[in-house]
């Protein structure tokens, strides 16, 4: 492995105009968060007994962990397929994903109304039901936020060992050993959890039954949320490579996200296939026509991944263009599956609507700056990207 | 790299069949029944007269404030289940006919609200009643997702707020476990005893008056069966009164299950882990040797 391009730190001051800007659209959006827990959800959110569940479950929580899941589809690649020439992208990928899944576990406590019994889950397994999926995505959820820091944890220990005397040096002795040891196991179950929570947010929708459409509501739920995480995982390490390359003037690993265009590409037509295959084989092709709303939203995914897929799969993933386009087209269909199944396509019934009100679109804004703030951070002080501007990465 | 491959693809094809053969035991997830002991509601839409009385009386039973968001603020007029209405009287208006539909929590036979709640908070206590414990409750709201009826309701007007539902007035301090609603009711249009009895009565109303009814009782086995029935006009069927056509499989059937057969005895993310753990081990120590980095 000593191909491997060294990650670095990025340096350079953090205090920029851009920061200040985003800093900015955070505090407003922390201050909107205080005044939420004085009000309640009704005065804050559109939410409603039709529409218990709205904007920040459907993106921040179950959206949002799916963008995280770069980690996941690394490790998947890195590790089991053992194609180590992947390595450097996988921190980078492992930081996305701490991120996105911390920022998650903020929007759940943002959302539910009672916060404080969360902490109960994992003190009192004897109230725990086993029959549901939502316990099993808290579970997971909560331990994976866990994991994702630890295996990060190498890339703060190298800095503050090269540091001063001090505190931090001597954690990181003690530590980094530790850390260095379990990681068989510790990659194992970064494996594992996403496995479990991911299909499991497909679960969950299940029990929604009739109110969810005839599109979405199929028994693949959970299939088609695992492969779907995994092909936006891949995508979203391609989009944020480009974005870090661009923003941090650093080597891009073109010809590396090349070749991962086309894992990523297969996965992504697997997963329109099976979607399209299983409305077959349901025998609800005639809802496919119906040239309704419901119509359009699916059409609208399905077409934003194939088209992404294929551009992957044809010669267009050479270029950094190419890589760019497709990965937000498989972003956004992602993005919109998740928004579908749980918002779009969840019909109570006729007398109720729900649309995000602004505090909670500025909160899920804020969330999203909060998340860029701390990348920006972790990456112009930690080893995390490789690539720096003279060391090349090894093919 | 070969035996790598192999050995995953092995683990892989195991911990699959383990899934599968989950699946298929789960299939036949048992089906659950009311008690022996259960205890219900009959609401027969024929006989209702739409006073509202019941509605009143179950404010009075639950201690539930009056609604007053609606007209001059001097009415307590809720226009649907909600916070502060555990109870309520609709009308049903088509085609010259009418009829009136009472709501409430149906304590479902399975219920899928149940299922949906990650610590117990809602819970099927003696009599098959479904009830509510705020010291469990996370306030997650996915029982109010799960509901096929959308019954759990919740104070959304409220920081600390509690879910609010039909208790079968368990929580009545006189008399638990008493509807106050079928004790009010001046027509006995609802009317309150074990489930048992309930459709033994319900199914001697419709052999009686055929032509009254809609030929069915709802909730006899919809959703998997509810505790509280319902009798419609003929003419009405059930959906028109807010009672969807559910079919007789239990609401919470299908993701039980998936999820059984895929975490049945935790197995297979036992097996999964066990193999994941393998192969990146091996790959590792691969690596370590210089050999295998990529293949
Ligand atoms: S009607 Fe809804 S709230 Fe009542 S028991 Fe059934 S699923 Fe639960
Ligand atoms: S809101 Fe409370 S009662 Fe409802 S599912 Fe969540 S934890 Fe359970
Ligand atoms: S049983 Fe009690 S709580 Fe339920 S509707 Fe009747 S009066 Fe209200």
């Amino acid at each position: 492995m000593s191909a491997h391009a060294k990650a670095q730190p990025v340096g350079g001051p953090i205090w920029t105009r851009g920061f200040r800007l985003i800093t900015a659209l955070f505090a407003v959006s922390a201050v909107l968060m205080i005044w939420r827990w004085i009000v309640g959800l009704g005065a804050a959110t559109d939410l409603s007994d039709g529409y218990p569940w709205g904007l920040w479950i459907a993106f921040d929580v179950v959206t949002g962990t799916a963008l995280g899941c770069g980690g996941y589809a690394m490790a998947f690649l890195v590790y089991i397929f053992n194609k180590g020439r992947y390595h450097p992208l996988v921190r980078p990928a492992v930081l996305t994903s701490a991120l996105g899944y911390t920022m998650a576990a903020l929007a759940i406590n943002l959302d539910v109304g009672r916060p404080l019994y969360i902490y109960l889950i994992p003190i009192r397994p004897s109230w725990w039901n086993l029959n549901s999926a939502l316990l099993e995505v808290a579970l997971c959820v909560m331990s994976y936020v866990a994991v994702l820091w630890i295996e990060l944890s190498p890339a703060f220990f190298e800095r503050w060992e090269a540091g001063p005397e001090g505190f931090l040096k001597k954690l990181s002795a003690t530590f980094h050993p530790i850390v260095k040891k379990l990681m068989v196991p510790l990659l194992a179950v970064g494996i594992l959890l996403p496995t479990m929570h991911q299909s499991s947010l497909g679960s969950l929708m299940l029990l929604a039954g009739k109110k969810l459409h005839g599109l979405w509501h199929t028994p693949l739920l959970p299939l088609l949320f695992l492969i779907s995480c995994v092909g936006m995982g891949y995508a979203v390490v391609a989009f944020e490579g480009t974005l870090a390359a661009r923003v941090f003037h650093r080597h891009r690993e073109t010809s590396m996200l090349a070749s991962l265009g086309k894992v990523t590409g297969a996965v992504v037509m697997g997963w329109a296939v099976l979607r399209l295959l299983d409305i077959v084989l349901r025998g609800k092709v005639g809802l496919l026509f119906s040239f309704d709303m419901y119509g359009f939203f699916f059409w609208l995914e399905v077409a934003l991944s194939i088209v992404g897929a294929l551009m992957l799969l044809s010669g267009s993933r050479h270029t950094e263009a190419g890589q760019f386009v497709a990965s937000m087209l498989i972003v956004s269909s992602g993005v919109l599956y998740r928004i579908d199944t749980y918002l779009v396509a969840y019909n109570p019934g006729p007398n109720w609507s729900y649309f995000p009100t602004v505090p909670e679109q500025l909160i899920t804004l804020g969330i999203v700056a909060f998340e860029i703030m701390l990348y920006v951070v972790l990456v112009k002080t930690f080893p995390i990207l490789s690539g720096g501007t003279s060391a090349r990465a090894a093919k | 790299m070969a035996t790598n491959r192999r050995a995953l693809l092995k683990g892989m094809a195991a911990a699959g069949a383990v899934v599968a053969s989950g699946v298929t035991t789960a299939e036949a997830r048992a089906r659950k029944r009311a008690p022996a002991d259960a205890i219900g509601m009959l609401y027969d839409a024929t006989l209702c007269i739409g006073c509202k009385t019941c509605v009143v009386a179950c404010k009075q039973a639950n201690g539930l404030p009056p609604d007053t968001s609606r007209g001059d603020g001097l009415w307590d007029a809720p226009d649907d289940l909600n916070s502060k209405t555990k109870n309520i009287i609709k009308l049903y208006k088509g085609e010259g006919r009418q009829s009136f539909m009472k709501a409430q929590c149906m304590h479902c036979v399975d219920p899928s609200c149940i299922n949906a709640c990650m610590m117990g908070s809602l819970e099927k206590r003696e009599y098959g009643v479904v009830t509510w414990h705020g010291e469990r409750c996370t306030g997650c709201r996915y029982c109010g997702v799960a509901c096929p009826y959308g019954i759990p309701t919740y104070e959304y007007d409220k920081a600390f707020p509690a879910v609010v539902k039909c208790e079968m007035c368990a929580q009545r301090k006189d008399k638990p476990f008493k509807p106050a609603c079928c004790e009010i009711c001046p027509v006995k249009a609802v009317i309150f005893g074990t489930y048992a009895d309930l459709l033994v009565e319900a199914k001697r109303r419709l052999a009686e008056h055929p032509d009254r009814y809609e030929p069915k009782v709802f909730g006899e086995t919809d959703g998997g069966g509810t505790q509280v029935l319902y009798l419609s006009a003929a003419g009405i069927p059930f959906d028109k009164l807010g009672l969807p056509d559910l079919g007789p499989e239990p609401v919470p059937q299908l993701q039980q299950s998936i999820q059984h057969g895929i975490y049945q005895g935790f197995i297979a993310p036992a097996a999964l882990f066990a193999v994941l753990a393998g192969v990146i081990w091996r790959n590792r120590k691969a690596a370590a040797r210089g050999e295998g980095v990529d293949s």
